[in-house]
């Protein structure tokens, strides 16, 4: 037997991650200092007087300067700009001017029912679009099945391109009357969340779909399948095994971009399904012009979808960590 | 509204071109034809359901829905193109402008756009609609605000593509300003993918901003759109689901007719980049006609034998025939290299053999077979079992042959634990002994592809082939993507495991001097058929075919005399879509004489090992047997 050269095993050399981890989280505070900044300056750049147009013009002048006085728009910018963000590492997002809750309350109650609705759809967009992209892109390899190819690119085109909340309003205009199968409105069982998640993930799944389909084709061109066919391994083992992880990364990376604008999303469905969630509290509390509600609100939603992106790209980075890091 | 010069007119482009046409007469149109209805209150019928004068009802006023969600067609585009056009203008300039700044202004101004990226527009918009007050143009101008980064970044990366260009940095020599420069070379390059993505976004702006009026953030009463009409209508949808419907389906309407435009764009701009697909063929992987099981009669003691190959693919051109009348066969402990030009046929005889070839290829022959079994004749299952134990395939490039989400470990092992039922722990360890054979180590195991060198990666690529214990190992190219000192060492390892092991390979090369060097008897291909079969050691001076002579003087170490020029081989070969009669080689060969034109040379014996198809072979001075015959 010959002596080969010595062997070393090169492994990634353990600094990259640090690097990585270490820009993704500056990223990622600069973005929450946006968010905090934007939020806080909300208030104070709406034209007019937030609090009289809440209370209404003919609200009593000293109701009026309480609300200011406990806004703290009766001190200077800068201390305004401390006490938010003290405030916010207290727990304090501020008084609701219509109710005169604690807008800390109403996230706590609100937001896991939001979570729930945008986690599910997120999960269901990928349940459907991972397996599915990858089978139609089995069946129409190498030309195969020209038909189903062209009825897959039309009919997802035309699904990507429903909106959420339209789709919402339709399912509820044709469920609310006559076919009573599904609740429509509200948080109560398992069933109340079929619409909400099929009206968030329909469009973000056929978007999905077709990303699947054209990176899983390209696996199954590359030369490591044809090696896979020569072991003759079952078909199960060379799709599963040999293609699917190889599209991971790819779809992982489209389906974190969708996820940003599924969040948004929740605003305008929960409000069609009248959803207890923080969505459906920023559009009672913008028609109401409650705006610490909705200062707060936007406050969540923002930093819900920067840390969803973080999420998303320490996974990506597990998964493949030449990719990833290479990339930062 | 007619489609663009260049529009392939499909029926999507057709569906789309008509749904734009009808929304733009049903914007200019509709106020002037149900704007008077759609205003006009009626305390009789207030909150109506559909009837024959009010198909969708009407609303709490008693004006008729449907008049109404045909009036706002116009208000609902007018307020989406504009946002749509301003924030793709201020986006462009601000991402163009960006191209021609200096080094430390474009990676700010990117990092900043980059942090306004990790919002959805949706939010971004639904923020700036509070702050800027609702109505619409608070929402117009919140929208095109919101999609201002997005159309920045693209222009910037689209940019970027042409700033490096041979192009602009002509331009900048001539010493052209900034904005010449912006304005001359950089915008008008990147017009056409910022018009594309104009168009789509005219429809997700058209979509949000009707999410806006939907929230109360848009258009103010006495004003309407579609989405504040969905908003009335869905107020009342448990009484009545029709005001609801209706304008929710010119939402969708309008967003699908953007949809299908992208779509159409987007395709029309890839179709003008590669080429057509090849069309579909019906499949025949195991040939037609399927000449009748057994084939030829079967030799003793033949690792490999096959008679009369041939194979068809197809091409948008027509199908080809880059594979016609093949014959070999390989005896135990046998090493035969396979030498030709690329698109000899070389590579496509060995994936016929192992039944590798592509989707839509249809292969003939006589006889197939390996290890002393018909393939044709097996079932499906066993003619698996039997391919994966007794074949083994090495491919030109291990670094693409290997599966790079997958250890080592798992890839050596996965073919005997699927056909021989070996147990994990059984596998691991004959995969450990393989490797030791190809000089790696057991820790290579639990690495992953790209953790190894090229030359290490084609190892484990033999390991792998070694796993099944295989009769016949073909190698395709196995050295061509290493450097020259690694070649060596696989060559070499080759050559222990055929000893070792006694099994037959069929190694496949261009490389007619490695050829030479490492196998013992030589088959040289040209346009798919076998011209020249002959023992390695008359190689260098005892090759009688022309194109055989012609590929031994292509080469210096193979030649004796080393000051003249290397001589090529002038012309190309035939084009395998317009086969000609006659001999292949006919246009480029030398010796040819007017028979050559019209009349295949047959492949004859000339000696006990050595068979050439030439009417005219090259004379060897050293041979007797020739000069007598001549
Ligand atoms: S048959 Fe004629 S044309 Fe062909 S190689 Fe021989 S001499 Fe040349």
């Amino acid at each position: 037997m010959t002596r080969g050269p010595t062997v070393s095993v090169p492994r990634l050399p353990r600094h990259p991650w640090t690097v990585f981890l270490g820009r993704r989280i500056l990223r990622l505070f600069l973005s929450l200092a946006v968010v905090l900044t934007a939020s806080f300056a909300m208030i104070r750049l709406i034209p007019g007087d937030p609090v009289r147009a809440a209370l209404g013009v003919d609200a009593a002048p000293d109701l009026v300067a309480a609300r200011r006085h406990a806004l703290g728009l009766d001190t200077p910018f800068l201390t305004q700009y401390r006490h938010y963000l003290g405030g916010l590492l207290h727990g304090d997002l501020g008084t609701s001017l219509t109710t005169g809750t604690p807008v800390a309350e109403l996230v706590r109650t609100r937001l896991p029912a939001t979570l729930e609705i945008a986690g599910l759809a997120f999960l269901v967009t990928l349940a459907v679009a991972l397996p599915g992209g990858l089978l139609v892109a089995v069946r129409t390899r190498d030309g195969r099945r020209p038909r189903s190819e062209l009825a897959f690119t039309v009919v997802t085109a035309g699904l990507a391109g429903v909106p959420d909340f339209v789709l919402a309003a339709g399912l509820t205009a044709l469920l609310a009357v006559g076919l009573q199968l599904l609740p429509v409105a509200g948080a109560a069982g398992v069933e109340s969340f079929v619409l909400p998640v099929l009206a968030l993930s329909l469009a973000p799944a056929a978007v999905l779909l077709r990303i699947v389909r054209m990176e899983a084709l390209r696996v199954l061109g590359e030369d490591y399948l044809r090696t896979a066919r020569s072991k003759r391994l079952s078909p199960a083992r060379r799709y599963l095994r040999h293609a699917a992880p190889n599209t991971a990364t790819a779809a992982l990376t489209v389906a974190g971009s969708l996820l940003p604008a599924l969040v948004a999303g929740t605003v305008l469905v929960e409000k069609v399904f009248a959803w207890p969630g923080i969505g459906s509290a920023m559009a009672q509390s913008v028609v109401a012009q409650d705006y610490p509600v909705v200062q707060a609100m936007v406050l969540v939603l923002g930093t819900t979808v920067l840390l969803a992106g973080l999420l998303v790209d320490v996974l990506l980075a597990v998964l493949d960590p030449r990719s990833a890091i290479r990339e930062m | 509204m007619s489609l663009p010069p260049g529009l392939r007119r499909t029926p999507m482009a057709w569906a789309a071109a008509v749904m734009l046409a009808s929304l733009v007469v049903l914007a200019l149109v509709g106020p002037l034809v149900w704007g008077a209805s759609a205003d006009r209150p009626d305390a009789s019928a207030v909150l109506q359901g559909p009837s024959v004068g009010h198909p969708f009802g009407t609303d709490n006023l008693g004006r008729d829905v449907l008049a109404r969600v045909l009036t706002a067609t116009r208000p609902s585009l007018l307020l989406a193109l504009a946002a749509v056009l301003l924030g793709a203008g201020a986006g462009i300039l601000l991402g163009a402008s960006t191209a021609v700044l200096g080094r430390r202004a474009r990676r700010l101004t990117a990092g900043l756009i980059n942090l306004l990226l990790a919002f959805p527009a949706l939010l971004v918009a639904m923020f700036l609609a509070v702050v800027f007050g609702a109505g619409a143009a608070g929402a117009m101008l919140a929208l095109a605000a919101a999609g201002v980064p997005g159309f920045a970044r693209l222009t910037q990366t689209l940019a970027a593509g042409v700033a490096g260009t041979d192009h602009l940095a002509a331009a900048r020599v001539l010493g052209l300003g900034r904005l010449r420069l912006l304005g001359r070379h950089v915008l008008p390059n990147i017009a056409e993918p910022l018009l594309l993505s104009t168009t789509t976004a005219a429809g997700t702006s058209l979509v949000a901003l009707s999410g806006l009026s939907f929230l109360g953030l848009g258009v103010q009463p006495p004003g309407y759109d579609w989405g504040q009409l969905l908003n009335q209508g869905l107020d009342r949808v448990y009484a009545e689901p029709l005001p609801a419907l209706a304008p929710g389906l010119a939402i969708l309407y309008a967003a699908l007719a953007f949809q299908l435009l992208g779509e159409v764009l987007a395709g029309n701009a890839a179709r003008r980049g590669p080429a057509p697909r090849t069309p579909a063929p019906t499949p025949a992987p195991w040939g037609s006609p399927r000449p009748k099981a057994g084939g030829g009669p079967a030799e003793e003691g033949l690792v490999l034998q096959v008679e009369d190959l041939h194979v068809e693919l197809p091409t948008p051109d027509g199908p080809i025939r880059p594979v016609h009348g093949v014959s070999l066969a390989l005896r135990p402990g046998e090493i035969v290299g396979l030498v030709g030009e690329s698109g000899s046929g070389k590579s496509l005889t060995a994936l016929a053999i192992a039944d590798l070839l592509p989707y839509g290829a249809r292969v003939s022959r006589r006889t197939l077979r390996l290890l002393g079994a018909d393939l044709a004749a097996l079932a499906p299952k066993e003619r698996d079992r039997h391919l994966a134990t007794g074949l083994a395939m090495i491919f030109q490039n291990p670094a693409s042959a290997l599966n790079p989400a997958l250890r080592v470990a798992t890839q050596l092992t996965e073919a005997v634990r699927a056909h021989r039922g070996a147990s994990r722990a059984q596998a691991t360890a004959e995969a450990a002994e393989a490797l030791r054979r190809v000089a790696l180590p057991p820790a290579v195991l639990r690495s992953r592809p790209h953790q190894l060198s090229g030359g290490q990666r084609q190892r484990v690529m033999i390991a792998s082939g070694l796993m099944v214990r295989p009769g016949l190992i073909i190698a395709d190219e196995p050295t061509t993507a290493l450097d020259v000192t690694v070649q060596r060492e696989i060559t070499r390892l080759l050559s222990e495991i055929r000893r070792d092991t006694s099994a037959a390979i069929l190694f496949i090369s261009h490389d007619v001097a490695l050829v030479g060097e490492f196998c013992e008897s030589i088959l040289v291909m040209y346009a798919g058929t076998i011209v020249e079969t002959l023992p390695a050691d008359r190689l260098a001076d005892g090759a009688r075919h022309p194109y055989t002579r012609a590929l031994v003087a292509s080469v210096p170490d193979l030649t004796a005399d080393r000051d003249r020029p290397l001589p090529t081989i002038d012309g190309a070969p035939p084009d395998p879509l317009t086969p000609a009669p006659g001999c292949p080689f006919e246009p480029r060969c030398p010796r040819r004489r007017g028979h050559c034109a019209d009349h295949t040379p047959p492949l004859e014996d000339l000696a006990a090992d050595h068979r050439v198809a030439c009417w005219y072979p090259v004379p060897v001075a050293a041979d007797p047997e020739t000069v007598a015959a001549s």
